[in-house]
């Protein structure tokens, strides 16, 4: 069903037609609207699920380990602080291989207090052993929500995903969304079958101390795991075009005007969309501009970035994160996957957007300017 | 592309107008985007709304800098913000008054006043314009037809056919008071 | 032995612990005078490693296999019937 409605409302419905078992969560700015249509559709009765209302992200994601250990297919969403009282369950979670599925509603991070969009949040929980996905619209935002369950419960993966979209800036719009009908979702998404799963009748044990002799060992399954996904993650979108006639690139990155473009903007969420007004712009005035949407930003997809940007004359990186006293986070790994290949653009580090600063069409254009004009590496904060 | 924006004071229901503009263009057959200015609400305070209507998809996410239409809920917001910041020359401007503004701080505009208050006054019994303005918008502009916003109003107000009634009511209105 | 690497370090085997028997690593050995025991089951309740068996109510001698010979027994016994021995190995 076609209809014009908030991207909370459309991220809200993805769910609903995933049918999680249990939903603990805890409401936090911009991610608010997420719960509060899921719960919606709960006290219709139009979703038969276990929405619980925790006291804290911390036992929120507490307790989705807690379901997802059950059994159960187990979804929550957050934001800002809240992710970051989650982290140091964020990392149990991937580590018990759970393959829990939650939304980020980008937003900056206290001090000065800002509840506006920038990826700071979502970027420091880098490391944690989530997969991490980046979306640009209202609709990108429904069917990767629908996507991450099966790439996350996959065999081959089994670990977390966050599905991230900005606040405010994504979360709060109102557009038009194709909503998938229930029994196509059901046919592309099986029902959750966890490798394993506590149970009276059969007991395991989770969670157990790993000693020196085994914890390496665990950490590199979930490094293989993270491998492997990059496959499975391709795989899942093609499909998804297959059943639903929508796809993003590769899944892991999207080319727009890329096969012969010498100037490339690299950016993730939605300053893709404002990237691609300024491209036809100046493609209309004869510019071999293009964009590289990163959309999997963990695991990295190195590969297909060399791939799409080895031919390119200079390469924007638009970061809405910084890492102190160092660069923008997409940039440095940019970089660094560039660092052995044989041919390489330059690669030039913008950081923008953070706490809601708006990146206007003059932004990008500005940089497409910059980085025609510099030989050397440019690295700027657009104010 | 054509980008709106609606001034006015938290709890006159600025951001439903947009939504529900938004909504209206696409049954039009029309590409939409509608958004608040992100920030924290207060009743009474000014705010802003903006909506996007295009024949093709909206991609941009920037905000509204040179809006081509400005929608004022309440007159009193001229003395309180700048309603014509960064709109183009010669465009529109739909407000809600009950006098035509006096002066010529919208001298190098096409102003349209409606007293869409009397109006909601009438049907609401309170002053509730969010609605009702959308029918002078229909009217000066013709981007949005009355039966799209009929049809938007239906979706938005669903399972509450009174208030879906008075309000279509209002629209027509204030439809029929431009001239 | 070799254990099995579940992802997420399951343990499908649980209750594991019986195979490994902790009774070596005991240097102190409780020493229990059953004519001074009162069968009050305090040493019994305390036992942190489950290593007094019990019986209709009534403990039994220790079970060497899993004993580590901690001394909570014999602190905890009002009786005083529980004494600690230097283990003879």
């Amino acid at each position: 069903m076609k209809k014009v409605t908030e991207a909370s409302q459309a991220v809200a419905e993805a769910v609903r037609l995933c049918r999680p078992g249990v939903i603990p969560v805890y409401p936090i700015t911009p991610q608010t609207h997420i719960p509060e249509r899921i719960a919606d559709f709960v006290n219709n009765g139009e979703f038969d699920c276990e929405l619980i209302y925790m006291e804290s992200e911390h036992s929120a994601i507490s307790a989705a380990i807690g379901s997802s250990a059950g059994g159960a297919r187990t979804y929550t969403a957050t934001a800002s602080q809240g992710l970051a009282l989650m982290h140091e369950i964020l990392h149990i979670v991937s580590g018990m291989r759970l393959p829990v599925v939650m939304n980020v509603a980008n937003r900056a991070l206290s001090a000065p207090i800002n509840i506006w969009n920038d990826h700071q949040d979502s970027i420091s929980a880098r490391d944690t052993g989530w997969i991490q996905l980046y979306v640009e619209s209202s609709q990108e935002a429904l069917d990767t929500t629908i996507m991450a369950f099966r790439i996350a419960e996959d065999k081959n993966v089994m670990l977390p995903i966050m599905v991230c979209l900005d606040g405010f800036t994504l979360s709060h719009v109102y557009e038009p969304i194709d909503i998938p009908d229930q029994k196509k979702v059901d046919n592309f998404l099986p029902k959750f079958t966890p490798l394993f799963k506590l149970d009276p009748k059969a007991p395991v044990t989770m969670g157990p101390v790993g000693f020196p002799d085994t914890f390496m060992d665990f950490k590199k399954q979930q490094q293989d795991a993270f491998d492997a996904s990059l496959n499975i993650i391709k795989k899942t979108n093609s499909g998804f075009k297959k059943d639903f006639e929508r796809s993003y690139g590769d899944g892991l990155v999207e080319g727009y005007m890329l096969d012969d473009a010498d100037y490339v903007f690299v950016g993730m969420g939605t300053i893709c969309g404002t990237a691609r007004v300024v491209i036809d712009t100046m493609r209309k005035k004869g510019n071999k501009v293009g964009m590289l949407k990163l959309k999997c930003f963990r695991p990295f997809p190195e590969k297909e970035i060399i791939d799409s940007l080895s031919k390119a004359k200079a390469v924007a990186v638009f970061d809405r994160a910084v890492s102190f006293g160092h660069k923008g986070p997409v940039f440095s790994e940019i970089a660094s996957a560039f660092c052995q290949a044989g041919k390489r653009p330059v690669l030039h580090s913008f950081i923008a957007g953070l706490g809601g600063r708006d990146v206007t069409l003059d932004h990008i254009e500005g940089a497409f300017s910059r980085i025609k004009k510099e030989k050397l590496p440019v690295s700027e904060w657009l104010m | 592309m054509l980008e709106i924006r609606i001034h006015g004071r938290g709890g006159q229901g600025s951001v439903t107008a947009a939504q529900i503009l938004a909504i209206s263009a696409f049954h039009d057959g029309k590409q939409s985007q509608a958004f608040p200015r992100f920030g924290v609400e207060r009743r009474g305070a000014p705010v802003e709304a903006f909506c996007r209507i295009d024949d093709t998809p909206v991609h941009v996410r920037s905000q509204v800098y040179n809006p081509d239409l400005v929608l004022i809920l309440e007159p009193s917001l001229l003395e309180a913000v700048d309603v014509t910041a960064g709109l183009k020359k010669g465009s529109n401007i739909i407000i809600n008054t009950s006098k035509p503004i006096a002066g010529n701080k919208l001298a190098n505009f096409k102003v349209f006043n409606v007293d869409a208050s009397q109006v909601a006054l009438e049907i609401f019994k309170a002053d509730i314009v969010n609605t009702a303005i959308l029918g002078a918008f229909a009217k000066v502009t013709g981007i949005v037809s009355l039966k799209a916003i009929n049809k938007a109003i239906d979706e938005r107000f669903e399972g509450r056919p009174r208030i879906i009634e008075m309000n279509k009511e209002a629209v027509r209105r204030v439809y029929e008071q431009v001239n | 032995m070799v254990i099995k690497l579940n992802p997420g370090a399951v343990i499908t085997t649980p209750g594991n612990s019986v195979e490994n028997k902790t009774g070596g690593w005991r240097s102190l050995r409780p020493v229990w005078d059953k004519k001074k025991c009162t069968q009050c089951m305090i040493c019994w309740t305390y036992c942190p490693d489950i290593s007094i068996p019990q019986k209709d109510g009534k403990r039994l001698e220790t079970d060497f296999d899993f004993c580590k010979g901690c001394g909570i027994c014999k602190q905890v016994c009002p009786f005083h019937a529980i004494i600690m021995e230097k283990e003879k190995k």
